[in-house]
């Protein structure tokens, strides 16, 4: 029984071998009326019982990803000599933010059976089920979301980004573009050797507008009638002070 | 000193002061010219990246408060006919409740950016050529003078049934073209985000046949109730009116409108709407060119259903 019992120690032990304590400039994001994006820098070591395996170097792999959302991707077409949306993919859960950043290339420090069960690359963390049999080509529309979206500094690779020192000291910044939405964002840290993940570890930010932005959206869509009207009331007021302001300065 | 404010509806930042000078610009625009402005400003929202779904619900809440002065003033120099403005009211709002229900079916179909932006092109595009040429032909006139064109009193609209007295207007006419108007009104209101006013005002004198001085006035007293029932139609079923978006571009209109009115008083008429005339034509055109040039990226991002 106790042999038994090392030796399942002795099998769960490597995979613990070296665990990841990490820590973060902020978890929690407000977004104020005059928000203009924000930077988060991940920051964290390695902790180990045994010494440092020199075989196979220590890589590190860190990924924060906004909620997930249901997208549709539109291709234009022309038709009748002007460019309109004809062909349409449906994707049914993509992050509205993902940003990987590596101690390396995604593709030598992670093995792509891990890259699946883990969904770590941006391709990997969209997951698009079937498109309509009409289009042919829907990795295209699937490429297109990506590209658009790290076009918006919303879908950023960052290789060669986390700063790893001895083995042991990692950090890395994340900048959280100021077209964000709101919701709870994962930040997941990975560590890997010889492309197999050693330890995970996952902690949430909470991105929330707060203040009058939190008011003004809530009413927005708990309560639409009052809020249009209190719109058409703030505006009248709001026009009607600044023509009196106007005029009162003018004469 | 670069100020961003991220809006909380259309949930994207942008420059404080951009929204302010936009607001600024049109208000001057507006002013100097005597039109509303929500078919220009419209256009340079989509233009400087706010979707289209919240340009024009917010534009329609802004246009409610930048006529509200005006309607106020007009009402007092009694310049409103109230019975005509009622009349073209009733139509305003069957066409803006058809309006929304056309605009958020085509939202889900992807094709409310094409909509909108054909909508602008062929209005912007036959309104602006209109003018020009009519504003050409007026300072041609004016060099040579004793040709003046007389207004045709009499036309088909007095042949249709239920009539009724406009005592303000001194109209006796059918219903049933004011009602048309203001259907056809409140439907480009709805998808456009305009007050409509350059479709209803020269509706009023040249088909209606109504007297120069109540059309101003009239036309804002039903703008004023479409683009409010429209705001609060979008309000409810789009979420798209966006509070803070619409109060910087009021306070900017607001104040261009007082600057650009005394500008516009030291004008020509004619020289006025040949500058107006060009510049809808330039917003035409660069809205025309969106749509017949290949665009740089095919593929378009949209929520689904939206």
């Amino acid at each position: 029984m106790l042999r038994i019992l090392l030796l399942c120690l002795a099998l769960a032990l490597p995979a613990h071998a070296e665990e990841v304590v990490a820590g973060l400039s902020q978890n929690r994001i407000a977004i104020t009326a005059n928000f203009d994006g924000s930077e988060i820098l991940i920051f964290g070591a390695v902790k180990r019982e045994d010494p440092i395996s020199t075989t196979e170097p220590l890589e590190v792999i860190v990924a924060v990803v906004g909620p997930s959302e249901p997208i549709t991707v539109r291709r234009k077409d022309r038709r009748l000599g002007i460019w309109v949306n004809t062909e349409a993919v449906e994707v049914d859960a993509a992050p509205s933010f993902y940003a990987v950043a590596t101690t390396g290339p995604l593709v030598d420090i992670l093995r792509d059976t891990e890259d699946l069960r883990h969904q770590v690359s941006i391709p990997r963390a969209i997951r698009s089920v079937g498109a309509p049999q009409t289009v042919v080509d829907s990795e295209a529309f699937t490429e297109a979301l990506i590209r658009i979206r790290t076009k918006n500094g919303l879908y950023q690779q960052l290789e060669n980004q986390v700063e790893l020192s001895e083995d042991t000291l990692f950090r890395t910044s994340i900048a959280l573009p100021a077209n964000l939405t709101e919701g709870a964002y994962k930040t997941r840290i990975f560590l890997t050797r010889n492309g197999s993940v050693v330890d995970a570890y996952e902690t949430v930010i909470n991105v929330q507008k707060v203040g009058l932005e939190r008011w003004i959206y809530n009413l927005a869509h708990d309560r639409p009638l009052i809020y249009g009207i209190f719109s058409l009331f703030i505006a009248i007021v709001a026009g009607w002070s600044a023509s009196a302001v106007f005029r009162y300065f003018l004469t | 000193m670069p100020m961003q404010i991220y809006l909380p509806i259309a949930e994207v930042s942008v420059n404080a002061f951009l929204l302010l000078g936009l607001g600024g610009i049109v208000g001057i625009l507006s002013g100097m010219f005597g039109v509303g402005g929500g078919f220009l400003m419209t256009p340079l929202l989509f233009f400087i990246g706010i979707p289209p779904a919240v340009a024009v619900a917010t534009e329609a809440n802004q246009i409610v408060a930048s006529s509200f002065s005006g309607v106020l003033a007009h009402l007092k120099r009694r310049t409103v006919d109230l019975k005509m403005g009622t009349v073209l009211l009733i139509g305003g709002l069957v066409g803006a409740a058809f309006g929304v229900q056309l605009f958020n079916t085509l939202k889900s179909l992807g094709q409310v950016d094409l909509l909108v932006k054909l909508c602008y092109v062929v209005f912007l595009g036959v309104i602006g050529g209109l003018m020009f040429f009519e504003s050409l032909n007026a300072i041609r006139r004016s060099r040579k003078p004793g040709a003046v064109a007389a207004r045709k009193k009499h036309n088909w609209i007095h042949n249709l049934p239920f009539k009724m007295k406009f005592r303000t207007s001194g109209l006796y006419i059918s219903v049933i073209p004011p009602l048309i108007v203001g259907v056809f009104v409140g439907v480009l209101a709805a998808i456009m985000g305009v007050g409509g006013g350059f479709i209803m005002v020269p509706a009023m004198i040249y088909l209606l046949g109504m007297p120069t001085k109540v059309v101003i006035g009239t036309s804002l007293f039903q703008i004023i109730f479409v683009t409010g029932f429209t705001t609060l139609l979008h309000a409810t079923t789009n979420y798209t009116v966006d509070m803070a978006l619409a109060v910087l571009l009021l306070v900017g209109g607001v104040i261009g409108a007082q600057i650009g009115t005394r500008i516009g008083v030291k004008m020509k008429a004619e020289q006025l709407r040949i500058l107006l005339a060009i510049m809808v034509l330039a917003v035409c055109g660069k809205l025309a060119l969106d749509l017949l040039l290949q665009p740089s990226e095919l593929y378009s991002l949209g929520a689904r259903g939206h």
